[in-house]
């Protein structure tokens, strides 16, 4: 059964401006013990999806749609249920949270703080605990007694990962965990949250905007643009064989090294990223799309079956029913 | 979709060299003791020439860019430019300075929120007393692809994307006609998207105008996208370099191996773990061997220099374009 279900989940901010429409409609459903990696670019609606996912949103923006956890509607749950699930079920390791551990405590109590408040273990208990996540997130106990400035960016980052831990979660969500770090300490991070899945079981929502490290980790991968999902499948599928131009210019950011195609020859998006108070209509893609055709601006995309386990909201993905008659056969389409 | 795709062709002829590294060394005091940034460096940059410095975070790369731009005085060595060595009056840096340009790494920090676009790129110029300013200025900022420049002229960065806001800041660099750009993580704070729009540019600046550029990052696929030449640095100094094919698909150093081996989709990883080396205890003997696989593996030793790996300090470098390791089991390894 399935640990997460989204439902046409939506989140609009209400600003003084006008109404910012940051997700809009998203499906998607996540298993237990599997890792969904989160693609898109800056603005695309990855953050707020997952801050929405605990409601962890400000007060300006409002949720619609269906949140299940467990089967449990985090959007009807009261305040005192959802505070325990913020860590016992779900927790979060923020996009550059390794600048908010608190300057003046030392690590050790901070990492204790969340099985204090939620009672689940006494002072004692605690301490042993907290060596017990160091050593899972590769540090050694002494670094307790450390303050936050006393360790590099990517221990910082660990010790972040240890505080998500504390309370033995059973999903983790992990919003751009390695983005301002250093290839090493990528990796070094990115080997232990593959590790934590593989071994505990823990499912994982991983956030990035580069695919070949979400590709890396994650089993399925959902591709945003301008607040919806774009193209969702296998991970490997998507990130070597995308059906969405998007997600297509995405994987080519990041050359293989080594490959010939990719030698002097950078390859980027062209124009700019989407305004969400002002989507361009159609394909919200149509703009900056290579390959684009004549009824893009007004097209009604959906999230058409692009191949087996796989959906893509491009006219080229559709059924060969409305386009260009093909060889194959018109495949199951999607409710 | 990308603005230049130049075609891959190996670097076989030798620049002339126009900005050059000595043998040179950049101390600090940190905490009442010495932090060798720069520990011995050679390095020379030809006319036309991009050469990548990659390497971890803290091994000096950002200090010996500064050095280059004679921002930071060398302890000993020297940097010299067309020939001659640098000369520390302001007078001499003032006019070095026109030649050799800095591209700061985050777009955002590195302008003014309340000067507009057209205040941005014509501070150089007006620092410099150059007239005609109106035409650098719209010279600088289509070179920088950011046309028609008039559009650009009022704008604030606030109301620019992310990769215009990184065009503005190339622009800046522009409008003094220099020979080279320096450049520290260029696209580090960009989505993927934009990455190869800027890359592209870098790319297209060089075959334009002739500039000469260094670009320092700790992105492989970076310097597989745009560079003719990399240096890889480690604890202050360069332990590798060479022409991009020769050194990113066949790498002899194990620290240059060990980076590769992290970047998704490599079959065998070596992650290295340890704390980031600390420039304040550079190691005797190989400055790497406390994390060097080859050697902790054993087949330092069966090639017999695993006693030179731990003890004997290896030469410095010297400034040649042909593929060059410092580590004794390579030189075992090559005919
Ligand atoms: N002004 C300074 N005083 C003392 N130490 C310094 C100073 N500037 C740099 N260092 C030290 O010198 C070493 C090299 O720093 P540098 O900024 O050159 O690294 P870098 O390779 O650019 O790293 P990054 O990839 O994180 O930007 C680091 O250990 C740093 O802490
Ligand atoms: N607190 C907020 N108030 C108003 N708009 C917001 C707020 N947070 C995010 N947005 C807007 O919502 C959109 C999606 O943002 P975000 O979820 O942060 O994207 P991502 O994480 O993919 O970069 C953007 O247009 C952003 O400007
Ligand atoms: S639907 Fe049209 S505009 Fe949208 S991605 Fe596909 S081809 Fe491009
Ligand atoms: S010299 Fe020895 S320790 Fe240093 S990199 Fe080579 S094998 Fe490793
Ligand atoms: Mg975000
Ligand atoms: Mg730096």
């Amino acid at each position: 059964m399935s640990l997460l279900e989204l439902d046409d989940v939506s989140v609009t901010y209400r600003i003084a401006s006008g109404d910012v429409p940051a997700v809009r409609g998203v499906s998607l459903t996540l298993d237990s013990g599997a890792a969904l990696g989160v693609a898109g670019e800056s603005g695309s609606g990855k953050s707020t999806l997952a801050m929405a996912l605990l409601r962890l949103l400000p007060r300006d923006a409002r949720v619609s749609g269906r949140i299940l956890l467990d089967g449990e509607d985090v959007l009807a749950m009261k305040w005192g249920r959802l505070r325990a699930v913020r860590w016992a079920e779900a927790s979060i390791v923020f996009q550059g949270a390794q600048h908010g551990l608190n300057p003046v405590r030392r690590i050790g109590d901070q990492i204790a703080e969340p099985l204090l408040v939620h009672d689940l273990a006494k002072p004692d208990a605690a301490r042993g605990r907290v060596t017990e996540l160091l050593e899972q997130v590769g540090l050694p106990a002494w670094r307790a007694r450390s303050y936050p400035h006393e360790l590099s960016g990517g221990q910082r980052q660990r010790v972040m990962i240890a505080m998500a831990l504390a309370c033995s979660p059973r999903l983790i969500i992990a919003d751009e965990p390695t983005t301002a770090l250093d290839v090493m300490v990528q990796a070094q991070v990115l080997t232990l949250i593959k590790e934590l899945v593989a071994q505990q079981g823990i499912s994982l929502i991983m956030i990035s905007h580069d695919l070949s490290v979400l590709a890396d980790v994650c089993d399925q991968l959902a591709v945003m643009y301008a607040g919806r999902v774009v193209e969702h499948g296998p991970s490997s599928e998507v990130f070597h064989d995308a059906r969405h131009p998007y997600s297509r210019a995405l994987a080519a950011a990041f050359p293989t090294v080594g490959d010939p195609a990719s030698r002097m020859a950078p390859k980027g998006l062209g124009g700019d990223p989407p305004d969400p108070m002002h989507l361009p209509t159609g394909c919200s893609f149509h703009p900056r799309c290579p390959v684009a055709l004549d009824e893009c601006p007004t097209l009604d995309v959906e999230l058409w079956a692009a191949g087996a386990g796989r959906v893509a909201a491009c006219i080229h993905a559709k059924p060969a029913t409305a386009t260009a008659p093909a060889s194959a056969p018109a495949t199951e389409e999607p409710a | 979709m990308t603005e230049t795709q130049t075609t891959a062709e190996a670097v076989t002829t030798t620049r002339p060299t126009l900005l050059e590294a000595r043998d040179l060394h950049v101390e600090f005091s940190s905490r009442g003791r010495r932090a060798r940034a720069v520990d011995g460096v050679n390095l020379a940059i030809g006319e036309g020439e991009i050469v990548a410095l990659v390497g971890e975070s803290g091994c000096g790369k950002t200090t010996l860019a500064r050095t280059l731009l004679g921002l930071e005085r060398p302890t000993s060595g020297e940097v010299r430019y067309d020939g001659n060595p640098l000369t520390y009056t302001s007078k001499a840096l003032k006019t070095y300075r026109r030649q050799v340009q800095l591209v700061l790494q985050d777009p955002t920090g590195s302008l003014n929120p309340r000067h507009t676009v057209y205040e941005a790129v014509a501070e150089g110029p007006r620092i410099h007393g150059l007239p005609d300013e109106q035409d650098l200025v719209s010279k600088a900022l289509s070179h920088a692809g950011l046309r028609p420049p008039d559009r650009f002229f009022l704008r604030y960065p606030h109301e620019l994307s992310g990769g215009q806001r990184q065009r503005v800041v190339i622009a800046g660099a522009l409008a003094l006609n220099p020979k080279v750009l320096i450049a520290d993580e260029p696209v580090a704070s960009l989505d993927a998207s934009v990455r190869g729009e800027i890359l592209a540019l870098l790319l297209r600046l060089r075959d334009e105008l002739g500039l000469s550029a260094l670009v320092v990052t700790h992105d492989l696929g970076l310097a597989w996208n745009i560079a003719d030449r990399v240096a890889v640095m480690y604890l202050g100094r360069i332990v590798e370099s060479g022409p991009v094919e020769q050194v990113l698909t066949a790498p002899r150093h194990p620290y240059t191996q060990a980076l590769m081996s992290v970047l998704p989709e490599s079959p065998e990883r070596v992650v290295l773990t340890g704390e980031p080396p600390d420039p304040t205890r550079i190691p005797g003997g190989c400055r790497f061997h406390a994390r060097c696989q080859v050697l902790a593996s054993g087949k330092a030793a069966e090639a017999g220099v695993h006693t030179r790996c731990r003890t004997e300090p290896l030469p410095i470098l010297p400034a040649t374009p042909e593929a060059q390791a410092a580590c004794y089991y390579a030189e075992t390894t090559t005919p």
